[in-house]
């Protein structure tokens, strides 16, 4: 009982990973620009492809006399370049203009949408609807904690990711130059120019950090899970939307808990019941949460004014 | 008379269009295209009730239009066909066509029941997170259908072609295309009237400020739930016409793609236009239909030509990346989309004199 009740937790953890690693992305850009980035599970499922190639090509050329870890290391960093490049082309490309002509919010989100489903139509349209098989660079190695539970040493890597990311964000947001304008510029974006602040490159390292993660995450899910589908990235972007709403969104604790949280309920209805109801009984503990706490757990309410 | 010249010739040309098929003049293939333009124009200009008028940003629609062609499709068969599931019949069949439209408002009214679920929480809830709602009613939806095992869970369910030729035994004449003729002006007629009326002012006045407009009196909760009930009714009625030209509905046919769908039509008629709407649905119906010959032509050009490669073919997932391109392009340049939101007689005067509108 015991033992299943750890083993749960564990999975949920590396779940809710996933989850946390994504839902930072939409955090930081909805706390920035107060734009939903709905093309952001897209950005991870190009992060996914992109680690899928890079992997393949690092195989290929050093396989032979480097390890697996030494490959994986020289693979996140590029994945997380490479897709922060997508993401922030995303911005300059869609949502720039648009913020330059002043347009209604409503539009820029609709165009987020819209690149979304470009992003995945035209990966299906170009690499053709056959699955990927991401390569196997390390092998699983089963570590048993103290003869109670497993854990593979994939998990622990992701987990121990995902509690670091939060860490070294909450820094960067907290504590050095730029967090301190990214709160600024969320705070008054129109005051903050007059300050000498730069408004588009704090957007941009905005931009960057969210789809570098996002990127880190698509290689860690695609590592754990090692199918890619043009699809993948659009159901787990929108539960890890679900889980920035849930957590208040524009806060970096709340994207974590609430990834942490959606994680725990879905295992959670999936090993009690069929698995097909998670996704009912996950959607029904949101409207829930947002009919008790309408701005999410972390989320302040604003105060309208006339 | 010259008041009534427009519904008169609306009247004809229905008239028209029913006679053109009872004939074989028009062939199977264009009298689906526009049943599913008629389909269309009600979905679009339904949602327009929620997204233009009200100004929110509701986006699972396709989730009401699911409810709608289920409720109707299992009580068209169970009532009127010998099912292996249900049993024999409730009715006889002869009656199949007094009990459709009967059994199509059921499935409208079960969908605006359903709509609910998204009017309660916008009490509290707005914009982003009231989006968020609508997308989670949405996979709510799908995803009840899909635990239903009796009427085919994720396999989907069919029978309802039944019931239609059941239709056509006691008189043979198109009669889907006579019902969503009749759905389709029933439901422009029926937002035309709702939001031109006292409640509809209220609606607008939400969108313009929903503070300032509930200290003005307006009971802006009863008008949230008039305008999605309202919204999900129509999508209902919509899905059930659906269901019975397809004759086969399945869960996944009305997840968020449709929804989307619906959103790239509202968006491109215009927030707040019923007239854009209408003729929205109209254009991108005939887009997505005249890319189905577009993109094979396309692909054997650039064959001849030898700038694609043999091996590769150019396949119609590039519609779905076209579509996307159009709304994307249309916000960039022209956001309020092709009517802004004015109506038609807003742009061409003249044609006030030519219908009457009570």
């Amino acid at each position: 009982m015991l033992q299943s009740i750890l083993q749960y937790i564990i999975n949920s953890l590396q779940w809710g990973s996933f989850y946390a690693l994504i839902a930072i992305g939409y955090t930081l850009v909805y706390g920035v620009l107060l734009l939903i980035n709905f093309a952001h599970g897209d950005v991870f499922m190009v992060g996914a492809y992109i680690a899928f190639f890079i992997s393949s090509l690092l195989l290929a050329e050093f396989s032979g006399f480097l390890s697996g870890w030494t490959l994986v290391a020289m693979a996140i960093p590029l994945t997380m370049i490479l897709t922060a490049c997508v993401g922030v082309t995303l911005e300059r490309v869609a949502y720039r203009p648009l913020r330059r002509k002043g347009a209604h919010r409503l539009y820029v989100v609709i165009t987020a949408l819209m690149c979304g489903l470009i992003l995945e139509n035209g990966n299906l349209a170009l690499l053709g609807a056959s699955r990927k098989k991401f390569p196997d660079i390390v092998d699983t190695v089963v570590i048993n904690l103290g003869g109670v539970v497993t854990i593979t040493n994939l998990k622990l890597m992701v987990i121990i990711t995902a509690v670091l990311t939060f860490l070294l964000l909450n820094w960067i947001v907290t504590k050095t130059k730029i967090g301190m304008a990214m709160r600024a510029v969320s705070f008054d974006k129109f005051a903050v120019p007059l300050m000498g602040i730069p408004l588009n490159t704090v957007i941009v390292f905005t931009f960057v950090l969210g789809s570098g993660f996002a990127g880190l995450a698509g290689m860690l899910f695609a590592m754990s899970y090692p199918i890619l589908e043009p699809y993948m990235g659009a159901l787990i972007g929108w539960k890890a939307f679900i889980a920035a709403v849930v957590g208040g969104i524009g806060d970096i604790r709340g994207a974590f808990i609430g990834g942490f949280l959606l994680a725990f309920i879905e295992i959670g209805v999936a090993s009690v019941l069929p698995s097909s109801y998670r996704d009912l009984f996950a959607f029904s503990i949101l409207l829930m949460i947002l009919w008790v706490k309408p701005t999410g757990l972390f989320g302040v309410a604003k105060t309208t004014k006339i | 008379m010259q008041k009534h010249t427009f519904t008169i010739a609306l009247f004809l040309a229905c008239l028209g269009l029913v006679g053109a098929a009872q004939f074989n003049v028009l062939d199977q293939y264009i009298l689906t295209v526009i049943m599913f333009i008629g389909i269309n124009i009600i979905l679009s200009s339904s949602l327009n009730i929620v997204n233009g008028y009200m100004g929110e940003f509701a986006c699972g629609h396709a989730g009401f239009m699911c409810v709608g062609a289920y409720i109707s499709s299992v009580l068209s068969v169970v009532l009127f066909t010998r099912d292996r599931v249900f049993g024999d019949a409730w009715f006889p069949p002869e009656f199949a066509w007094i009990g459709f439209p009967v059994v199509i408002l059921i499935g409208a009214a079960v969908a605006a029941l359903a709509g609910l679920i998204v009017a309660l929480p916008s009490f509290k809830t707005r914009g982003d997170y009231l989006a968020i709602i609508t997308i989670a009613a949405n996979y709510m939806v799908i995803s009840v259908i899909e635990n239903m095992d009796a009427i085919g869970g994720p396999r989907g369910f069919q029978g309802m072609k039944r019931v239609v030729n059941s239709m056509h035994d006691v008189v043979n004449i198109p009669w889907m295309l006579i019902w969503i003729i009749i759905g389709t002006i029933f439901s422009v007629w029926l937002i035309r009237r709702f939001v031109s009326s006292t409640y509809g002012k209220g609606i607008i006045a939400i969108n313009q400020d929903e503070v300032a407009a509930n200290i003005m009196g307006v009971n802006t909760d009863k008008m949230k739930i008039a305008a999605f009930m309202l919204s999900a009714g129509l999508a209902g009625l919509a899905g059930g016409l659906f269901a019975h030209v397809y004759g086969y509905v399945n869960p996944q046919s009305f997840n968020i793609m449709k929804s989307t769908e619906c959103l790239v039509m509202v968006y491109l008629g215009g927030m707040g236009s019923l007239s854009g709407s209408v003729l929205s649905a109209i254009l991108f119906t005939l887009l997505i239909e005249s890319l189905r010959f577009i993109i094979p032509g396309v692909d054997t050009l650039l064959h001849s030509l030898g700038i694609v490669p043999d091996s590769y073919e150019i396949s119609q997932v590039w519609k779905w990346v076209i579509i996307p391109m159009i709304l994307f392009f249309l916000m960039q340049f022209r956001p309020e989309g092709i009517m802004g939101n004015r109506e038609l007689p807003d742009i061409f005067p003249k044609l006030r004199k030519y219908y009457s509108f009570k």
